[in-house]
């Protein structure tokens, strides 16, 4: 039975990979008793490789300046792998960093599974009064306050001014005028109007607002995307896909979305304040005054942006809590912010931030704080982090056309049901 | 001829085993049976241990592991986990059998399998068809052989993963050399990836580009292993070229093929870095197999589901022992020797 021991080492293998996973990654313990903090603090960035990153390693860094005798490790991790990497590591109880940048919807996820170390009372929070409210809101979870907020973001749509003026069109403000103003350009410079994209469901809840859905409603403890509205959404990211307005893919979509944008192959994409860096660096905007932000265009019913950003976390489990709490505050102060606002256009979650100098002369940030002002907040739940998932499938299976708009949202809907026990 | 001696020496130790066995169940052995042969060969069961141990970690307690979780509803939140201070137990339970119910009479997992039945035969055909072909073609004395053969091995000395995202990039819809060179002749671009009926022959291209070198060399290998008197003496009798092929060449690469297609068979059927370096399954879940989809069941999909995903591992496991068994069953009635 060669095969067969084959056959058994393969699906042992598989069921290995959910022990051996994650690699070993030895904290250094401190001591704690002396005032003087030392030890290793090793973090998890998640900010875009290639432009963000070097901005936050250099600050990060900069920690080891005020405490000599800590050492802070910064590992940049994808965006899209960090949020298993942290679990993998986590529930293995080895690998795992002492401070990850946690997205807001992964936070309340991994406070509910154990992972996070409570921040209430610790000089990781200083001043929480300070936070803006919206940032703060993901960060409590049970009473507890598990992170502190770093960045704040919406999404509005960035437009090629060039191209643009080339094709005399304005600024679309709704769909209808997104697909019309897309027509033209096409006719005009022969280029693509706007880059959806089809492999990320959080692209796709622009959308789904603009048509007055929702993926839940928390509050009434219902599913709320298979109504109406989440067909209406499907059918018209299905329509701007068919009638040419629009390309897509359902791969590598970050990658395409971004070089298509960059050289100028594309005129529209809805992103973020977390793209703006990686978007000078193309060749269509080496002069920055090119790139130019509106807000997402409005569907039939209302015009709304989710908001999003990201938190600093302390793993439960870090050997290291003393020197960790004191990086989360280092990279969550006034004086840290204003930094990054300066050179990556990011927006601060501090109140007092927004009157540094820096930041009010920025003007990425003057479009897009009233943007998170109105932005949709999700709700903060332990499943927020999951609904994601099948959402994206769906969405997919009908940009690609394996589906109808009323089956995709009815498939999510099932699966969200089985996940939100007891739900409408 | 060392085939041919092999063969047979393991047709007898079969035979004596077989024989061995049924008189076992006739008369009780003597006593002392075990002792004695303990005695007489402690040496190659001091030599075994280590392997069996090793075997009993790495392959034995996984396995019993899973199929035992796979009887639970063992999820992210309710397994025991230690972090820092905190010690959560485990809180999941015994289900039975309901997951391989639920796996068995869903949509998911029937679907999932016919299009994994349909990746696995297509690949293994095509990649035995042209390996074949190669194999023939470079058996002949021609013109620069040696230079082929190298060429023709290269895409098995690559790393798996490294070529996977090599044909990613080729895939690519606007920066991907495929449709660089399609838009050079002046036609539309193809979506590689994003086409559900494209994406899986894109799939296919790619294993079967990394399966063909094995199975040339191993037919290669089964060729020059037939004595050349068979064609000599075929050729004597006037067969025609396609004539020896199907009475001299097939018949003679009948141990390897067979061996080949088998293994091929259990590798493609467990092709895990293509599909999921590829397209991760998509676009949607059309390139989705077995593997590739309780992978996602454990480590993509929040709260990850364990349970769920040994229950495909089991499943993978018996369907694999199944066709094993069951091709091992036709090709003894053919008159193969194992």
């Amino acid at each position: 039975m060669r095969r067969g021991i084959t056959a058994t080492a393969l699906v042992a293998a598989l069921a290995l990979a959910a022990t051996a996973c994650g690699s070993d990654d030895k904290s250094d313990s401190t001591s704690k008793s002396s005032g003087e903090l030392s030890g290793t603090v090793t973090w998890w960035d998640t900010s875009t490789a290639g432009s963000e990153d070097k901005v936050f390693k250099k600050i990060a860094e900069g920690f080891e300046k005020l405490h000599p005798k800590v050492d802070v490790k910064y590992v940049n991790v994808p965006f899209g792998d960090a949020q298993n990497k942290f679990k993998n590591a986590a529930q293995a109880g080895s690998g795992a960093p002492d401070v990850i940048r946690s997205e807001v919807a992964w936070t309340p996820e991994f406070a509910d599974l154990g992972y996070l170390a409570p921040l209430d009372g610790t000089p990781a929070l200083q001043k929480q009064d300070d936070f803006l409210k919206q940032a703060a809101a993901s960060t409590k979870y049970n009473g507890k306050t598990y992170a502190v907020p770093q960045v704040i973001d919406s999404m509005g749509v960035f437009y090629n001014k060039k191209i643009f003026k080339e094709a005399g069109v304005e600024v679309p403000t709704t769909i209808d005028q997104l697909k019309s103003v897309s027509k033209k350009i096409k006719s005009k410079t022969g280029k693509t109007g706007f880059y959806l994209r089809g492999d990320d469901a959080y692209w796709f809840l622009s959308f789904l607002y603009g048509e007055g859905g929702d993926m839940v409603n928390a509050a009434d403890k219902a599913v709320t995307i298979d109504d109406a509205a989440g067909v209406k959404a499907m059918k018209v990211v299905k329509d701007l896909v068919d009638s040419g307005a629009a390309k897509t893919d359902a791969t590598d979509g970050w990658d395409n979305m971004q070089a298509s944008f960059k050289n100028g192959d594309v005129a529209m994409m809805i992103n973020g304040p977390w793209a703006v860096a990686d978007t000078y660096t193309g060749k269509e905007f080496k002069d920055k005054a090119n790139l130019g932000i509106a807000p997402v265009p409005s569907g039939s019913v209302a015009q709304g942006a989710p908001q999003g950003g990201h938190n600093l976390a302390v793993y439960a489990g870090s050997k290291n809590l003393d020197a960790s709490y004191a990086f989360v505050d280092y990279m969550t102060s006034v004086k840290t912010q204003a930094q990054v606002t300066k050179e990556l256009n990011l927006l601060p979650t501090r109140t007092s931030a927004y009157a540094e100098e820096s930041v009010v002369d920025n003007e990425i940030v003057g479009f897009f704080k009233p943007v998170v002002e109105t932005a949709v907040e999700r709700p903060w739940i332990p499943e927020t982090g999951s609904l994601f998932a099948p959402l994206v499938t769906e969405y997919t299976k009908v940009l690609t056309g394996q589906t109808t708009p009323e089956k995709a949202v009815k498939t999510t809907g099932a699966s969200y049901r089985k996940l939100l026990k007891g739900w409408k | 001829m060392a085939v041919h001696t092999s063969q047979s020496v393991a047709k007898a130790a079969g035979d004596d085993v077989a024989r061995g066995r049924s008189r076992g169940t006739g008369n009780p052995p003597p006593p002392g049976k075990l002792r004695r042969a303990l005695s007489t060969h402690w040496y190659a069961w001091t030599m075994v241990a280590p392997v069996v141990v090793v075997i009993g970690v790495i392959i034995g307690y996984p396995l019993v592991r899973g199929i035992y979780l796979s009887l639970t509803d063992a999820n992210e939140r309710n397994v025991a986990r230690s972090i820092g201070v905190n010690h959560l137990p485990a809180t999941y339970k015994f289900v039975g059998l309901d997951n391989y119910t639920d796996a068995l009479t869903g949509e998911q997992f029937l679907g999932t399998l016919g299009w994994t039945l349909v990746w696995t035969v297509s690949c293994v055909t095509i990649t035995f068809a042209l390996g074949m072909a190669l194999a023939n073609i470079l058996n002949r004395k021609i013109a620069g052989r040696s230079a082929y053969r190298m060429a023709l091995i290269l895409p098995w000395a690559v790393p798996g993963f490294v070529s996977v995202f090599a044909w990613r990039f080729l895939y690519n819809n606007d920066r991907g050399l495929l449709n660089k060179v399609l838009a050079g002749g002046g036609i539309d671009g193809i979506d590689w990836l994003g086409d559900p009926t494209v994406a899986k022959i894109s799939v296919i291209v790619v294993n079967v580009w990394l399966g063909v070198p094995f199975m040339m060399v191993a037919l290669l290998g089964g060729l020059q292993s037939i004595p050349s008197e068979h064609y000599e003496a075929a050729e004597m009798d006037g067969a025609t070229a396609w004539q020896r092929f199907r009475h001299v060449t097939l018949p003679g690469l009948r141990p390897v093929s067979t061996t080949v297609i088998l293994l091929s068979t259990i590798w493609t059927f467990n092709m895990f870095p293509v599909i999921f370096l590829l397209t991760r399954g998509g676009p949607g879940e059309a390139t989705q197999i077995l593997v590739t989809q309780a992978y996602k069941f454990s480590f993509e999909v929040s709260p990850r589901d364990f349970a769920q995903s040994s229950t495909w591992g089991v499943l993978i496991l018996v369907l694999l022992l199944i066709f094993a068994t069951i091709y091992r069953r036709v090709l003894r009635t053919q008159g193969d020797d194992w």
